[in-house]
């Protein structure tokens, strides 16, 4: 906002370089001010429940009824809402508009997902698909006619216009291949756009050299329907990945970074990039710290099972330190900033995991292992074939249209479509099963993997308690229970209520019902003092199990928790060992907890309280000894072990550095479609491997005529074209 | 054979026409939601008169 008003001011010389000392500040300030009302602001909502034209219409007319908005447009493919506002309506206050019509919104933050906003890079890409088919079109009309019999000086007239045609068009459409392989050669080394420009430069050399000689054969149709396919291939493979980072952007987006701050006894909510080192920050139960600090005021206690992996709360009191990403659950706290932004222990953590990403690098792909044999074997034939005749025949003309009808003939137009028209239709299968592929070598490397490592928390288990011990007790305790349960929002007394509501029980006429922040609640029942918490606090020994404490007229009772899995989880398990994985555990929970779980789930091989370090270690010596490691986690305590796995998932609802550092995000709660991934991955490794061999099938037949000098335009192209539509059809068996 | 003169340079227009109305249709963001335009098409909200 701030840049747009500068920008507007910098658009208005005359009106303030007059007397800049003087008018400039109020003038500025006044424009300013004018320039925000007029340019309003843009905001981004998530609607992940639109699916048809009613709910495109009704979203639009509520959201254009709205007080302060000027435009609402909703876009179905992306399932958002782009609404131009005035400057002072809340996306809070769109939100609960398009609530209020029934349908699921969310914020997103405008700065993260405008990056995605304009796909420059994919809108270039069509429009040189654009120019290559026009062009493609027409020279073929003409070719065609000088194959079916146009001779002498009309064949040279059609040669001329298609020279017309093909030159402009391909400096135009061919650019990226031009500008990757001049950068390929500057580094000195080959990549598949060295040979592909090569072969369309020395087409359109001899094909130039034949026309001026009224020659017979010009390559002018196969150097454009070359780019063409070529151009097809790269649009595909950028529209995947498009729309996958956008999703992934998404993601990033939803998590609108806001924390309400004391300023001058005032509490005023500021994006978190705003704030500054000893701020006042409160934190509200349910609120993640944005910032590492020290707390100030307030007793709680903190969730911090997205950085460590363990499930029980630590208590949180005065003085005590901080870091960004806990979950603060039962009191109100405020907090003094001591480290924020990129400062936290979080992002320095998130950091780390950048550097060891390199590694993940190094892995070379199929289509580089296939450019790596066949760039120097196209050259090294190619100019074997012209050697050959040039001195056998003596010709150079003859020895060029020879040494040009073999780089068309092997220019591997089939093989830049193999790769990225399989994994587009893979891509898109998965995400129709809400899985999200990031990375693009991540389907390959899916592929291979026969080891499968867990993380508990978060991954296995949904983060959500469940009481495990409820049938031990009677009608009264457990009405005193729910009674002074739903005096809290911790999670174990929702998870308490929840579950005894399910059972009809009905509440203990508790009076002076009030929370204990950090400890629990307490009340009175016929007089008596009842409480509901902490072991310590009622004066209990806590045991290893996460559990809380419940002091009734009858004495002290226990009820004991344990997470409740995440959908699917057993599914997933049971699948991936029926395909013949090895699937471990590894966690940061105490052992009790990891040890119940593996046991409900069949996991032989478990490992509790493992340090972050912990997890990247046991997964190096896993891939020291030769397995191919898959990890699926979530927490800032996966994060390691994430990027150095051979391929990586996490949930949606992982931290964001988790959802960074993995290959495959899995968009839905439910972890059943890992192995049906693992499958895809599998088939869609195996159909670019049958694509490789399709195109080198072609190559096989023709290469032996276009050496011999047998090979004329019309074969190139029919060869061309075949190979391409026969690849491309084969990926999409995979749908 | 003078049929050419005429018949080239109009194919060429004609094809051009399109190229340049597809130009047209990727620069005025036509291509950012398919999804939704394959449904706008079934809302009745513009029957009566265009959106102004």
């Amino acid at each position: 906002m701030v840049d747009a008003a500068q920008h507007y001011i910098e658009e208005q010389p005359g009106g303030i370089s007059a007397c800049p000392a003087c008018s400039a500040a109020p003038a500025a300030e006044d424009m300013a001010r004018r320039a925000r009302e007029l340019e309003g602001a843009t905001l981004a909502l998530s609607l992940p429940g639109i699916h048809c034209a009613a709910c495109i219409d009704t979203v639009e007319r509520a959201l254009n009824a709205a007080p302060g908005v000027r435009e609402a447009r909703v876009n179905l493919t992306l399932k958002r809402a782009q609404v131009k506002a005035d400057a002072d309506v809340e996306a809070a206050d769109l939100v609960q508009v398009v609530e209020g019509v029934g349908y699921e919104a969310h914020e997103l933050d405008a700065g993260t997902i405008a990056a995605t906003a304009t796909d420059r890079r994919g809108r270039e890409l069509l429009m040189r698909l654009a120019v290559a088919g026009f062009a493609s079109m027409n020279v073929m009309l003409l070719s065609v006619s000088v194959w079916s019999g146009a001779a002498d000086a009309t064949r040279d007239l059609f040669h001329w216009i298609s020279a017309a045609i093909t030159l402009p068009a391909i400096a135009f459409c061919a650019q990226p291949f031009f500008i990757s392989a001049g950068r390929a050669l500057k580094a000195r080394h080959l990549n598949m756009d060295v040979p592909i420009s090569l072969a369309i430069l020395l087409a359109l050399a001899t094909s130039l050299w034949e026309t001026s000689l009224s020659g017979e054969h010009a390559y002018f149709d196969a150097a454009l329907t070359l780019t063409f396919f070529l151009l097809a291939g790269r649009y595909l493979d950028h529209r995947t990945r498009a729309a996958a980072r956008s999703a992934a952007e998404e993601l990033a987006a939803l998590e609108v970074p806001r924390a309400w701050v004391l300023r001058d006894g005032e509490e005023v909510q500021l994006p978190v990039a705003e704030l500054s080192i000893g701020d006042l920050i409160q934190v509200r139960p349910g609120g993640r710290m944005p910032v590492d600090g020290e707390i100030v005021e307030g007793a709680s206690e903190l969730d911090r099972s997205l950085l460590t992996g363990e499930t029980l709360p630590v208590p949180a009191l005065a003085g005590q330190g901080v870091s960004a990403g806990e979950v603060n659950l039962t009191g109100p706290l405020t907090v003094r900033a001591t480290a924020i932004g990129r400062d936290t222990s979080l992002a320095r953590m998130a950091d780390l995991v950048a550097i060891a990403e390199s590694g993940r690098s190094r892995y070379t792909s199929l289509a580089d292992r296939a450019a790596k044999l066949y760039a120097p074997g196209v050259h090294i034939l190619s100019a074997l074939s012209f050697l050959g005749w040039f001195l056998w025949s003596g010709d150079l003309r003859v020895a060029l249209n020879i040494a040009a009808a073999v780089l068309i003939i092997t220019c591997p137009c089939a093989l830049g479509l193999a790769v990225p028209a399989v994994t587009t239709a893979a891509s898109g299968r998965l995400f129709r099963r809400g899985m999200l592929v990031k990375h693009e070598t991540a389907l390959e490397r899916l592929a291979e993997v026969d080891t499968v490592v867990f993380d508990k928390t978060g991954t296995l288990t949904a983060g959500t308690p469940e009481a495990t011990n409820l049938d031990a007790f009677d009608d009264a305790t457990l009405s005193l229970s729910l009674a002074l349960a739903e005096g809290s929002s911790h999670p174990l007394s929702r998870s308490l209520v929840t579950a005894l509501r399910a059972r009809g029980i009905a509440p203990a006429p508790v009076a002076e019902l009030r929370e204990v922040p950090g400890y629990g609640t307490e009340g009175l029942l016929d007089g008596r003092r009842v409480r509901l918490g902490r072991a310590a606090w009622l004066g209990a020994e806590a045991g290893g199990e996460t559990a809380t404490w419940l002091e009734g007229p009858d004495g002290l009772v226990e009820f004991t928790f344990t997470d409740s899995l995440r959908d699917g989880a057993e599914a997933a398990v049971r699948d991936l060992l029926a395909a013949g994985k090895r699937v471990a555990l590894i966690s940061g929970d105490a052992e009790g907890a990891v040890a119940d779980l593996a046991a409900r789930l069949g996991i032989e091989d478990w490992t509790a309280g493992a340090l972050p370090g912990d997890k990247a270690t046991r997964i190096v010596d896993l891939q020291a000894q030769g397995a191919r490691v898959l990890m699926v986690g979530d927490g800032l305590n996966d994060t390691a072990a994430l990027s150095t796995a051979h391929v990586s998932i996490s949930p949606a609802s992982a931290l964001d550095a988790a959802r960074v550092a993995s290959d495959i995000v899995l968009l839905g709660g439910d972890l059943s479609p890992i192995p049906e991934a693992l499958g895809i991955a599998s088939r869609a490794t195996r159909r670019i491997r049958e694509n490789f061999r399709i195109a080198t099938f072609y190559n096989v037949i023709a290469v032996p005529l276009a050496v011999a000098g047998l090979c004329s335009p019309l074969i190139a192209a029919l060869a061309m074209s075949a190979s391409s539509i026969t690849v491309s059809l084969n990926a999409l068996r995979l749908r | 054979m003078d049929i050419l003169v005429w018949l080239i340079p109009i194919s060429l227009f004609l094809g051009g026409i399109g190229l340049v109305g597809f130009i047209w249709t990727v620069k005025t963001d036509q291509y950012d939601d398919p999804d939704g335009a394959s449904q706008r098409i079934l809302s009745d909200q513009w029957d009566d008169h265009p959106k102004p």
